[in-house]
């Protein structure tokens, strides 16, 4: 059984994504890698993650899907850019690696990892949880099916303790 | 407007660069810059911001890599800019050979009252590009200048950017379509693209 992450990335392959957005965290590191050497995926490193939103509504007036990855604390960079997918129905799907919640050693994670998922539904996109491994890929498979059925903003969050515990003292 | 104040007018530069647009698609900027181009005419090929302001730019990198075969000018207002600046450092990363960025540059904030933007006071855009990685950058203020760059738009080799200098007046609006799923669909079907 391939790693989760591999899964997820099959995944994205399958529904083909060909630009993924991304602002760099440790639960996606696995999955940056392999998007960066997929030749049909354009890999985008970007400074803030409401670029990869706006990134995402280029893609498709250009007529290819996009997807964004970030840490839960990139999500409140967001927000005024969802208006954007809102307005126009750009599908989006937005991967979300959570920080802030199972045993998060940094409290300043935690304001707004605690807020994460309230504030995505507020901005109406439609929320999936994972909190195990063998859900993963199903999860972010069906997201993508209801993304672009409807023409719709999506986020699975992928939860801290599916991710890891980051390790502070080595 | 002053009398001698010689910086471009802004209608007349949106029309430089639209003139004989050919295949070229138009992102344009929260404000004053969509008004430009619907008083140049309207067209399905233009994507106009009514809001996400900060997002033209980074609209405009989507659209240049997913096409390719197709030239992608933004034209954006330097506070629309300024809120998303970092977009050109992340093309300055990708630098599109397709892809062009002019900043209708005027100082101020001219849908909220005229308030000064830094540019007016320290920021020099064009510096910002270059500094980001887009070294085809150009700081625009004449007719010569504008209309050099609008001749590069058509075959450019890289990724172009300029700043545009021009008079802070407000030219009577002219108001595109404000749907946004209408905008979304008809530039896909006028440039080609089934539905997904």
């Amino acid at each position: 059984m391939p790693d989760w992450r591999d899964q997820i990335f099959t995944a994205l392959k399958a529904a083909k994504i060909r630009q993924v957005g991304y602002v760099p965290d440790a639960g996606h590191a696995r999955l940056i890698e392999l998007c960066r050497a997929e030749p049909t995926i354009r890999a985008v490193p970007l400074t803030s993650e409401e670029e990869g939103v706006a990134l995402a509504a280029g893609a498709w007036l250009g007529g290819q899907r996009a997807a964004l990855l970030m840490q839960s604390s990139g999500v409140g960079n967001c927000i005024n850019m969802l208006s954007l997918t809102k307005i126009c129905r750009f599908p989006l799907l937005m991967l979300v690696a959570m920080r802030g919640e199972w045993a998060e050693f940094n409290p300043w994670q935690v304001p707004m990892g605690s807020k994460t998922q309230a504030v995505l539904e507020l901005c109406d996109v439609l929320v999936y949880r994972v909190e195990r491994l063998e859900e993963a890929a199903e999860t972010v498979t069906a997201a993508l099916d209801i993304t672009y059925n409807g023409d719709l903003t999506t986020a699975v969050l992928l939860a801290q303790r599916l991710i890891g515990t980051k390790r502070w003292v080595k | 407007m002053i009398a001698n104040d010689r910086r471009l007018d802004r209608r007349a530069a949106m029309r430089t660069l639209l003139e004989n647009r050919g295949e070229l698609l138009l992102v344009t900027g929260l404000g004053s810059t969509t008004w430009d181009a619907a008083a140049v005419g309207d067209d399905d090929r233009n994507f106009y911001l009514w809001g996400a302001m900060g997002a033209a730019a980074m609209i405009g990198l989507g659209l240049a890599i997913a096409r390719p075969d197709r030239r992608v000018l933004v034209v954006t207002g330097d506070g629309e800019m300024l809120m998303g600046m970092g977009a050109l450092a992340t093309i300055g990363v990708q630098r599109p050979p397709n892809l062009a960025i002019a900043v209708f540059d005027n100082g101020h904030y001219g849908e909220t009252g005229m308030q000064a933007s830094h540019t007016k006071a320290a920021v020099e855009l064009t510096g910002v590009a270059d500094a980001c990685g887009i070294k085809a950058a150009f700081d625009i203020t004449d007719e010569l200048g504008l209309s050099k760059f609008a001749g590069r738009l058509r075959n450019a080799a890289t990724t172009l950017f300029a700043r545009i200098a021009i008079r802070a007046d407000e030219p009577p609006r002219v108001l595109p379509p404000r749907d946004g799923v209408l905008l979304k669909n008809r530039f896909r079907r006028a440039t080609g693209i089934e539905h997904d």
